[in-house]
């Protein structure tokens, strides 16, 4: 058997040692490719694998920059940021998440709407997605879910920021709020784009919004591997963002928290204003709401509380109100009289109650008539008569330049505020481009007693008082705190130095001068005045509306010298008094709410040494002299107490910038 | 000239032991080792259901592999036959009340196993091509009935798994088969025009391909078309190996891996696995443990006296290195995926019981080496 295969075995064996050779040969190239390749991936291109691999595995989420706190002017921070506790929970983490969450609801006392959004958001995402049971426990919640932790499998009390605003109601119109970041703010907005994370909260109105870009900060960063299905698996890097800046303003909380209450149940504004610096010392605007109610999303019923409020709580009056300043113009007809040279100080009228104009009777607010009527009684006892004939002689153009240069028919706070509102002064250019009709007398004169086409807000009212009130120099109002602030001593060595300068001027041609106020465009501390004998009569007859027998607001004086203001009243018709109406003489409180006058007053003090302008408008209050003016004697007490304090806390701030 | 090697001759169980091949078995222990490593590594650190079933497996096998080992080679030649019928029967058992898995109808539940016959029938292919090429004349082996028996042998299998679908272990087992053909000395001119066949028919069988087939092999081609579907696999898999760069991301490092960016990663993604941890250096010496084994038992098929564990050798050694090939080349992007597992290394019993019982008969063929088969 060995033998008589030897042979066929030999060559059969030759022919599989053979062929074994070629499959051998094979293998070693095929084993050299896998090598080759092996060599290609992990030694020529490794690197770009493993940023492809990076990439596979590092992602980054943004967290919400904390934003910048708003202080008032002596440091007080109204409004921040606090910790508050939230509940969390990850679904994908919960054994039984139906247990849970009938355990939740019955500590939280979740409303079955609450529940039922929960549970559709619960569905909207991921199962390892954070999922917020509640965005703001109390710290009863909180320690009642932290005693029932060991129970409450999955569920995560977390420590998170939000604004919060410690002066509630006081500051909502001038810091506004803010909420959750809409598409619209998205788009608009540059920076809230580049720094938005879902859930930021952004300002809505007010500085909140006009400031968002300095107090926005910058996103933190957290880096985190995360698995193919896009799960977070481990933190690898925190970045802390930067907070924003903190905003320091020119309001006193003491003055603010004042005016809070002397509007409450009262739809109005007050604002308070500093006549050399232009500080905004307090403004207010009423009725008014709790800013805190928007940062989690305010419920339905709040919100229509607030939107159907018949004395509109959303709406900052101090800016945006516009209402006819009535008799508080009167100042400034009588200077732009003066001014004009239409009348002297001497001139007299004799006023009946009314008279009668191109067959229109127009009438005085006193029906007996104030009889025979100099320029400095008829600002003092407000006599209407008197001014329908100065508003006459004057024309309505030549009070429109002087009104604008006091401060009327444009923003006070420019760029500050987004809902500020322009107002109007009428011209008869006014009237023909805007209505397209002809002006008619009778409008000049109703102008004259601050009524008809006039509109003003409270704020600007309180600008002109106190333009008028500092000797008649422009300002610059402003309501955030600046580093580096001139004392009014220094503005008003500046103002004096404007005048002299201003009176040699004179004598230069007119092109250069021209010139001068094109290169220096805000020129502030500048006078406003021709003469300054007639700013000082001015002040000097609203010294008497106030202070002096006769004068419409004597009976909210105050004879303390230290104290001591002067003011003009308002009465602001809201409706035409007919003739029947006018008859019947009725008292405040019997008439309509709605048809009832506004009462304004404006002000300034202290009277020897001026430096405080007030304007105070109360909507529907009747008479300026009995509704706005007794608010003024309290509010000028307050103001004044609070002097010593705000400069010493200027020096400080200003001793501190010059180290 | 043989006195020794008589037919009927025994040898004593210490004779046995020190002809046992040390190096073969060094080899296997080394890739058992690694591949449970893999497995812990692939579970995110833990030893947990894989791992655990993967080494309990390996032993097992192990345990047989030396068992095999001792059994008379006669006993393998006598039984090829029997063994290719019955896992033909398994086969067609399969096709008909297999299991279904993911679509394809594979498995055999046997209650403490589920079993892949398609597996086994890669050994039992060799073992039967061996037995039936061992006793012919060499003039005989290109006559017209042994060029259309083998290709009867080789069809049914063939037929029975693809028609599970499984084109991977289908494709296998044709290379298994044609590799022991080819060793046998059927002449070369009948390979050359099978190919030509082949590629001319080719359009005609990529018809009856399924259509996820189908676009595996376009995926190959091309596979950053469709990123996040069909090609990535590929991509993925070839991100882990590249960033693994020269010595690897290090042991339980591999973030494709436990970040669950790898698929099928303790199957046959298991090598993908290994490199981005081990790097281009584990690589290669994962390779140069397989050259070895593989080297090892050519070795053994080449001092076998007889032809049926020179032929069995030369296939299985051959077989082998074809698995290890397909897969690497597969998963570095070089062949289209088809479903090919990692010999010892990748997770799977049939596999792992397929692959040791040829390691046990090689085993047994270097102990019996003088021995001839009549």
């Amino acid at each position: 058997m060995i033998n008589s295969g030897d042979g066929g075995s030999t060559k059969k064996r030759n022919i599989v040692s053979r062929r074994m050779f070629i499959l051998t040969a094979a293998k070693v190239i095929i084993f050299g490719g896998i090598i080759t390749r092996l060599f290609s991936l992990q030694i020529n291109n490794n690197k770009k694998y493993l940023n492809l691999s990076d990439e596979n595995r590092l992602r980054e989420w943004r967290l919400p920059p904390v934003r910048g706190d708003f202080k008032d002017y002596f440091g007080k921070t109204i409004a921040g940021n606090v910790e508050i506790f939230q509940l969390h929970v990850v679904p994908e983490e919960v054994t039984n998440f139906k247990v849970l969450m009938f355990r939740l609801r019955k500590i939280l006392n979740l409303s079955d709407n609450e529940y039922s959004k929960i549970i559709k958001k619960k569905n909207s995402q991921k199962p390892w997605e954070t999922l917020i049971i509640s965005n703001n426990l109390s710290w009863d919640e909180f320690s009642k879910i932290n005693l029932y932790l060991h129970e409450l499998n999955g569920a995560k009390p977390v420590l998170s920021i939000a604004r919060n605003y410690p002066f509630k109601d006081n500051y909502s119109h001038v810091l506004g709020y803010v909420s959750q970041a809409s598409v619209e703010d998205i788009n608009r907005n540059e920076i809230i784009k580049n720094n938005h994370v879902p859930g930021l909260k952004v300002g809505k109105t007010g500085l909140e919004k006009t400031y968002e870009k300095k107090l926005i900060g910058t996103n933190g960063v957290q880096r985190y591997e995360v698995n193919a299905f896009g799960k977070r698996v481990k933190e690898l890097d925190h970045e802390k963002g930067k907070k924003g800046e903190n905003i320091r303003i020119t309001i006193d909380t003491e003055i603010q928290k004042f005016l809070t209450k002397s509007l409450k149940d009262k739809s109005g504004s007050i604002s308070v204003m500093d006549i050399f610096t232009g500080e905004i010392i307090a403004i207010q605007s009423s009725p008014t709401f709790d800013p805190n109610m928007f940062i989690y999303g305010i419920g339905n019923e709040e919100w229509k509380k607030i939107t159907q409020n018949p004395l509109k709580p959303l709406l900052n009056k101090t800016l945006s109100g516009l209402y006819s300043p009535g008799s508080t113009i009167k100042p400034i007809v009588a200077l732009s009289a003066l001014e004009n040279n239409v009348i002297n100080k001497d001139f007299k009228v004799r006023c009946t109650g009314k008279i009668e104009l191109f067959g229109q009777t127009y009438h005085c607010w006193k029906d007996k008539g104030h009889g025979l009527m100099d320029l400095r009684n008829a600002v003092k006892q407000s006599c209407d008569t008197y001014f329908y004939e100065v508003a006459r002689l004057l024309g309505v153009d030549r009070l429109k330049k002087t009104a604008e240069d006091f401060g009327l028919g444009k923003k006070v706070l420019e760029n500050s505020f987004l809902e500020e509102k322009k107002g109007i002064v009428p011209s008869t250019e006014w009237k023909k481009d805007v209505m397209g009709k002809n002006w008619v007398l009778g409008e000049t004169l109703i102008t004259g007693i601050g009524q008809g086409y006039i509109q003003t807000t409270p704020l600007q009212l309180c600008l002109m008082t106190a333009q008028l009130a500092n000797g008649g120099y422009k300002i610059k109002p402003k309501i955030v705190a600046d580093k580096n602030q001139m004392n009014a001593n220094q503005i008003k060595f500046k103002m004096k130095q404007n005048l002299i300068k201003n009176k040699f001027d004179k004598t230069q041609n007119l092109l250069e001068r021209t010139q001068g106020i094109f290169q220096n465009k805000e020129n502030f501390f500048t006078p406003l005045f021709k003469d300054k004998k007639n700013i000082e009569f001015v002040l000097d007859s609203m010294y008497g509306a106030t202070n002096e027998i006769m004068g419409t607001s004597y009976s909210s004086r105050i004879e303390d010298d230290f104290y001591q203001f002067a003011g003009k009243t308002g009465t602001a018709q809201v409706k035409r008094i007919t003739e029947e109406a006018r008859e019947l003489d009725l008292k405040t409180s019997e008439i309509p709410y709605k048809d009832r006058d506004h009462a304004l007053y404006i002000a300034f003090g202290p009277y020897k040494d001026p430096r405080y302008a007030v304007s105070i408008i109360i909507e529907h209050g009747g008479s300026g002299s009995s509704a706005a003016a007794p608010i003024a004697k309290d509010l000028f007490k307050l103001i004044i107490d609070r002097h010593q304090l705000r400069e010493n806390k200027r020096n400080k701030i200003n001793s501190e910038e010059n180290v | 000239m043989f006195k020794e090697t008589s037919y009927t001759n025994r040898l004593t169980f210490f004779q046995k032991i020190k002809s046992i091949d040390l190096i073969l078995i060094f080899c296997v222990l080394i890739l058992g080792g690694i591949s449970t490593f893999a497995m812990y590594s692939s579970e995110g650190g833990q030893m947990l259901y894989y791992t655990k079933s993967h080494l309990l497996r390996f032993c097992v096998f192990f345990v047989l592999m030396i068992f095999l080992s001792f059994i008379r080679l006669k006993f393998f030649h006598s039984i090829s036959y029997f063994l290719y019928f019955i896992v033909l029967l398994l086969l067609f058992y399969a096709s008909l009340y297999g299991i279904t898995v993911s679509g394809s109808q594979r498995w055999i539940n046997l209650y403490f196993i589920n079993l892949q016959p398609s597996e086994l029938m890669k050994i039992a292919i060799i073992l039967c091509f061996a037995k039936f090429y061992h006793r012919m004349q060499i003039d005989n082996v290109n006559s017209f009935r042994n060029l259309i028996v083998p290709i009867i042998i080789l069809i049914m299998p063939m037929f029975l798994v693809i028609s599970q679908p499984d084109l991977g272990t289908t494709i296998l087992i044709a290379l298994s088969g044609i590799v022991v053909i080819w060793l046998s000395g059927v002449n070369i001119k009948y390979f050359i025009s099978s190919f030509i066949v082949l590629v001319i028919a080719t359009p005609f069988f990529i018809s009856f391909l399924k259509p996820y087939q189908k676009l595996r092999i376009l995926t190959f081609f091309d596979p950053e078309k469709d990123p996040l579907g069909a090609g990535y696999q590929i991509i993925q898999s070839k991100i882990a190996v590249g960033s693994g760069g020269f010595s690897g991301k290090g042991f339980l490092k591999g973030t494709q891996s436990y970040l669950e960016f790898l698929p099928e990663k303790h199957t046959d993604f298991i090598f993908t696995l290994f490199s981005e941890e081990f790097g281009f250096v584990g690589s290669i010496g994962l390779l140069l443990v397989y050259s070895i084994l593989i080297y090892r038992i050519i070795y053994i098929g080449s001092i076998s006296r007889n032809f049926f564990s020179k032929l069995f050798c030369y296939g299985f050694g051959s077989s082998i290195f074809i698995y290890i090939a397909v897969n690497m080349s597969m998963v570095l992007g070089l062949l289209p995926i088809v479903g090919s597992p990692l010999p010892i290394m990748s997770y799977g019993g049939s596999s792992m019981l397929a692959t040791m019982v040829g390691l046990g008969v090689v085993l047994s063929s270097k102990i019996y080496h003088r021995q001839i088969i009549a």
